[in-house]
């Protein structure tokens, strides 16, 4: 019951919490989807050398452990790594919402892009040398599968959300869980936790449920009005 | 003058070096409807996906109109777009009928895709009732008759029939027919026709071309075709004797 006065009263530290959530795998899945969709249409579509390794990779990215993603990307971006020795204003630091946004579209792009590939690759191939018979440019060819592929590319996008609203490890690596900065849903769920807050705890479990449910529902909204189209 | 649209010459194909395709010399005129027959893998098909643009060829080249297409050598995209194929079995858009129909003027950067030139080609191939239907949802004969209409639309110089009324219905074979041969004469558009049966050659073809294991046999007039053959095979081929 607690739990649930709780999500009612609307509290504001619980809603800024919602907000990064959002903020954080929102633009991490808009770059997944910038990212993934064209190497998915690319892998479906072409034929080169080094395709199956590239496929290999790809379907190895899609079952990435998201703590060992924060791990490479906690080694990359800490002030001694690779990056991190740059000092650019282009790469983020640890600890900030930005790094959690790369370590959050590393776990999700190769989901979008392996999804996507998979839904060109189910796309008959003989509607490809139909289109070009009907004039279409190898990019007009290419949106015409990608159109034809679209309940699939749908499919991959709400997978590749799944993949990172739900995440813990990534996240609590590179962002800290540090309150009003870092703290996403996930890893105030396990601090609450660990804390014995357990009404807060599955208040924001329940928020997390109900955010996912409804972006699936959104969703699958979309994925139902394209087969009416 | 010659009024070629097409001349082909030494062309080739060969998949994973198998050579599926030789033609020394073909020609093809302005407004005429050439009919190629033969077996199938006799190289039909492909023939007409060379044509068409689709792939090039292992060597050769094809001059269409004055533009050149070969190995290396694409053909430009505004010749291409005269050029389109009805194919034997057509793959729609999972889109309304009138989409289907609009697209390739969509392609080509056209705004009327729903328009009266749309509705004026679904009345053609009798489909105006159909127009906001999904196209996923016709019989095989009505989406036969979207993909003739999605092909008439654009008004091509030349137009590949790739087996277009294999496994259809009588109405369906006697509509396309009517249909691609008032497209001839009426708007003079060149029709290359690949059909296995005779009678349908025999019915629409000026000229007919015997093709054999990737080679054009014999070509001549739709008449001498069928009534006076040179080649003993295109004799057994005319009669039904041609065991394939």
């Amino acid at each position: 019951m607690e739990a649930i006065r709780l999500i009612a009263a609307l509290d504001p530290a619980l809603f800024e919490i919602i907000f990064l959530s959002l903020q954080v795998s929102g633009t991490a899945l808009l770059f997944s989807t910038v990212i993934g969709i064209p190497l998915g249409v690319v892998m479906g579509l072409s034929r080169f050398i080094g395709r199956k390794l590239v496929i290999a990779l790809l379907y190895t990215g899609m079952g990435f452990p998201p703590v060992v993603v924060g791990l490479f990307v906690y080694l990359m971006l800490s002030r001694s790594g690779p990056l991190g020795q740059l000092n650019s204003a282009l790469i983020p630091a640890l600890f900030t919402p930005a790094a959690m946004v790369v370590a959050q579209t590393i776990i999700s792009f190769p989901l979008v892009a392996g999804f996507t590939m998979a839904a060109v690759m189910g796309v008959d191939p003989g509607l490809r040398q139909q289109v070009q018979a009907l004039g279409a440019t190898r990019r007009q060819t290419a949106a015409a599968i990608l159109s034809e592929a679209r309940v699939g590319v749908v499919v991959s996008i709400i997978a590749g959300f799944g993949s990172i609203i739900s995440e813990v490890g990534a996240v609590m690596m590179v962002g800290g869980n540090i309150e009003h900065s870092t703290r996403v849903l996930t890893t105030a769920i396990v601090l609450e936790t660990r804390k014995g807050n357990w009404d807060l705890a599955i208040a924001i479990g329940v928020v997390l449920l109900g955010i996912s449910f409804l972006t699936n529902v959104a969703m699958l909204r979309l994925q139902g009005r394209t087969f009416d189209q | 003058m010659s009024d070629s649209v097409y001349r082909v010459q030494n062309v080739s194909k060969e998949y994973e070096g198998r050579r599926v395709l030789q033609v020394d010399h073909l020609k093809i005129e302005r407004g005429e409807v050439l009919a190629l027959v033969g077996p199938s893998g006799a190289g039909k098909s492909t023939l007409l996906r060379l044509l068409n643009f689709l792939e090039p060829p292992t060597t050769g080249r094809i001059r269409f109109l004055d533009a050149e297409f070969g190995a290396g050598q694409p053909m430009p995209l505004s010749h291409r777009r005269r050029v389109t194929t009805v194919f034997q079995r057509p793959i729609l858009l999972n889109r309304s009928v009138q989409a289907n129909v609009g697209y390739g003027l969509n392609l080509r950067g056209r705004r009327d895709t729903r328009g009266a030139i749309v509705d004026a080609a679904l009345e053609q191939v009798s489909l105006q009732h159909l127009a906001r239907q999904r196209a996923r949802t016709l019989s095989g004969g009505e989406a036969q008759r979207v993909a003739l209409a999605r092909a008439i639309v654009l008004r091509p110089d030349v137009l590949l029939l790739d087996e277009p009324t294999a496994n259809l219905d009588p109405y369906n074979v006697g509509l396309i027919e009517e249909i691609v041969t008032r497209l001839n004469r009426e708007q003079g558009t060149t029709l290359v026709l690949v059909t296995h049966n005779v009678f349908q050659a025999k019915r629409l073809a000026d000229r007919v071309a015997l093709m054999l294991e990737g080679q054009i046999v014999e070509l001549a007039g739709a008449e001498a075709f069928f009534e006076s053959p040179q080649d003993p095979r295109t004799g057994a081929f005319v009669r039904g004797e041609m065991v394939y």
